[in-house]
């Protein structure tokens, strides 16, 4: 997509960039993706803010909230720091995980580097083992094109079961998509089926055996799967959260979200 | 429910008992298996054209032996850049806003004011004002987008990547050398930076030491001393070149004493190895210009500068009403500089040089200015808008040599940090004694190395 498209198409024009303004936001969209993919590139090009962008892993430091609104909806957007796994192996990634479990994101916007997508989707296949509701945002597709590689949106789709939006945010190119296809995303307009790794064969009994627990415990929990491969790998923080009740009422409370007007369905499942 | 939550728990350690060891790799393993799945079906690569450069350009930029050599040479190149621009300029600037001083305090006499009010407002508040913007707005109107693309171009990880065996040596963690780079800035930013560094014990190392950095606030001291007295003392072609080099060595100095300090640390009270990690070199990335132009300039010269103005003002008060107001026969700077003129005369600097450093607590920016009003606090002009007439009023007038300008360097370089960098210490540690370390050492350092080095000059003289 050029940038002349973009313009023209009507998506570009009724989104509005709302800056730190987060009051009063209709839906909590998070913002994922490995260090160094433009995180910050496309978080200032939806909100319109001037987070300090730089061409280093690791820069942002802080999470950084900003809105917009599009198609008279508002927006919060939450800037996590960059990670490259949710296996809490590092403080940025503790608090990116935390946030997809609790934070209770309306949907999930992962960013990754087009130029190295087999090593960004290890993440991004991480995120849709916590949520249904994700969109994968290739970014630096221009870099990826003097690379000479070619990356297939609609296979990538079809292999997630979440949509990819190609984008180029330093120029802007795509944000226009992203965000139709996020508010779709949220409203139910799109189905997502997002691909679950199969457990491996070594643990695959045990989990089958503690899912129908979790899920008896929590009945509204997206991600029972999740939760037991989790407890088993003896997670502290997940643990915790299913004793103090905090699992439970999150997905209760995004069970309540998604029943909420102006969303036809809620779609998940596993493949 | 807590016990259904408890019987779950319960049962997911006893599942976990009979778990083969290697079921944790085995778990990432299958996750890797989908994510090449997934990207060998919808990526394909059909050729490679810049990917080869990147990597031609990254083997010479990391390489052992040149690798070192570039990154000087880059920062000397900066810093030359810096002191060439900045030249003409600051001078420009000054001769306008002096003259706005005299202009203006003529009108108020005219006016009928009374005389502290024109001193107070006009050589107090407004001279503090003046001076900080004709020394500072032109260097990091430089300075900062020259730094910045080096930032946008993917460089700096390069550089830690180059460093990295020092710091491991060190004790430290590599990632330091990106928070010292973010301390060339501010330093209370590089210390928010240290972020990214996630072992407690390297990230106090990164905190404390980050104040070896020059950072924006001071590079205008050394600036004005490296062309004051460094480039004098060489041929006028020649000049530039050795002020630029003579910064270049200052902030090489400034390194050595993070790696030592770092060293001695890590050795000590913040005992432990080096944790490894990875570093990602990102590709080369075409810095966009008009990016670059307001992160630089609005982000952070105008952030810089406001701050500096902010203290500059209250110091400017605070300068004219003591060697205004008398008490027992002379005035109250005059009576503190010669307080502390023999502790400034052990370390070969003077009372003054202390008494501005008592009064830019709060930013080390001002230093300069304060400095200044202290020497030529009585006159009403003050015309020294030059760098030669800066050099005379220095040097004949107050006594100034080659030590006390190299002591001042040196002072600048490893003194206590500033107020706002102390608050961002505290806020980032939560800890008053790792927060009065920070401040205190850094202190006790520059009078030591100050003190070493007025006792080797008296020596040899």
């Amino acid at each position: 997509m050029t940038a002349a498209e973009c313009g023209a198409c009507p998506a570009g024009a009724q989104l509005a960039r709302m800056g730190i303004d987060v009051a009063g936001a209709d839906h909590v969209v998070a913002l994922a993706g490995n260090p160094n993919t433009g995180k910050s590139s496309v978080f200032n090009a939806l909100t319109g803010l001037r987070q300090h962008v730089g061409n280093w892993a690791g820069k942002t430091v802080t999470r950084a909230e900003g809105a917009f609104s599009f198609e008279g909806r508002r927006y919060k957007l939450v800037d996590l720091p960059g990670a490259y796994s949710l296996l809490s192996a590092s403080e940025d990634e503790e608090i990116c995980r935390n946030f997809l479990l609790f934070g209770q994101p309306d949907c999930t916007v992962v960013v990754t580097d087009a130029t190295a997508l087999e090593r960004n989707l290890n993440l991004v296949l991480q995120v849709l083992e916590i949520t249904d509701r994700a969109v994968v945002c290739v970014n630096l597709m221009d870099e990826a094109k003097r690379k000479g590689i070619e990356v297939d949106l609609r296979s990538l789709t079809k292999d997630l079961g979440v949509p990819a939006v190609p984008t180029v945010a330093r120029t802007k190119q795509g944000m226009a998509e992203l965000v139709a296809t996020v508010a779709r995303v949220i409203g139910g307009g799109v189905r997502t089926t997002p691909l679950r790794v199969e457990p491996p064969p070594e643990v695959r009994e045990a989990v089958s055996s503690l899912v129908p627990l979790v899920e008896a415990l929590i009945p509204d929990l997206p991600n029972a799967r999740w939760v037991a491969l989790r407890l088993l790998d003896g997670d502290h923080r997940v643990r915790q959260a299913l004793l103090s009740g905090e699992l439970a009422a999150a997905a209760t409370e995004q069970a309540r979200a998604a029943a909420r007007p102006g969303r036809l369905s809620t779609a998940g499942g596993t493949q | 429910m807590p016990d259904d939550a408890q019987r779950i728990l319960d049962r997911s350690d006893e599942l976990r008992r009979g778990l083969a060891a290697n079921f944790r790799d085995a778990m990432v393993a299958s996750l890797y298996r989908s994510a090449r799945r997934v990207a060998s079906r919808s990526v394909r690569e059909t050729g490679a054209g810049k990917w080869d450069l990147d990597q031609r350009v990254d083997r010479l930029v990391t390489s052992r032996w040149l690798g070192l050599p570039l990154m000087l040479a880059l920062l000397g190149a900066v810093f030359w850049l810096t002191i060439l621009g900045a030249n003409v300029p600051s001078q420009l600037l000054a001769d306008a806003l002096f003259a706005v001083e005299a202009a203006a305090a003529g009108w108020f006499e005219g006016l009928g004011a009374p005389w502290w009010l024109t001193g107070f407002v006009w050589h107090g508040v407004y001279r503090g004002l003046a001076w900080v913007v004709s020394v500072m707005l032109p260097p990091m109107a430089i300075f900062f987008p020259v730094f910045t693309i080096l930032e946008d171009l993917g460089y700096l990880p390069r550089v830690a990547f180059n460093l990295d065996w020092l710091f491991r040596k060190a004790g430290a963690h590599g990632k330091q050398a990106l928070t010292m780079a973010m301390g060339f800035g501010c330093n209370a930013a590089g210390v928010t930076s240290t972020r990214i560094i996630d072992s407690p014990r390297e990230r106090l190392l990164a905190i404390i030491t980050n104040n070896f950095v020059p950072c924006n606030g001071r590079f205008p001291t050394l600036i004005m001393l490296a062309v004051i007295f460094v480039a004098a003392a060489f041929p006028p072609a020649a000049a530039s070149f050795a002020a630029a080099g003579a910064v270049v060595a200052v902030v090489l100095l400034g390194a050595a004493f993070t790696l030592a300090v770092s060293w001695a640390l890590s050795r000590t009270v913040l005992a432990g190895e080096s944790s490894a990690f990875t570093l990602e070199l990102p590709p080369y990335r075409r810095p966009s210009v008009l990016r670059i132009l307001y992160t630089s300039l609005i982000d952070r010269t105008v952030f810089v500068l406001g701050r500096a103005m902010l203290t500059a003002a209250p110091a400017g008060a605070v300068i004219w009403t003591l060697a205004n107001v008398e008490a027992g026969g002379a005035n109250l700077a005059a009576r503190a500089v010669s307080w502390l003129d023999p502790l400034g005369a052990a370390v070969g600097l003077d009372g003054v040089i202390l008494l501005a450093y008592v009064i830019a607590i709060p930013a080390n920016e001002i230093v300069v200015p304060t400095m200044l009003m202290c020497y030529l606090g009585g006159s009403m002009m003050v015309d020294v808008t030059a760098y030669e007439q800066l050099r005379a009023v220095l040097v004949d007038q107050h006594g100034w040599t080659l030590l006390t300008a190299v002591n001042l360097m040196l002072f600048s370089l490893l003194h206590n940090p500033c107020a706002t960098t102390i608050l961002t210490i505290w806020k980032e540690t939560r800890s008053p004694r790792w927060t009065a370390l920070a401040a205190a050492m850094p202190l006790g350092i520059a009078f030591l190395t100050c003190f070493a080095t007025a006792q080797a000059a008296r020596v040899l003289h």
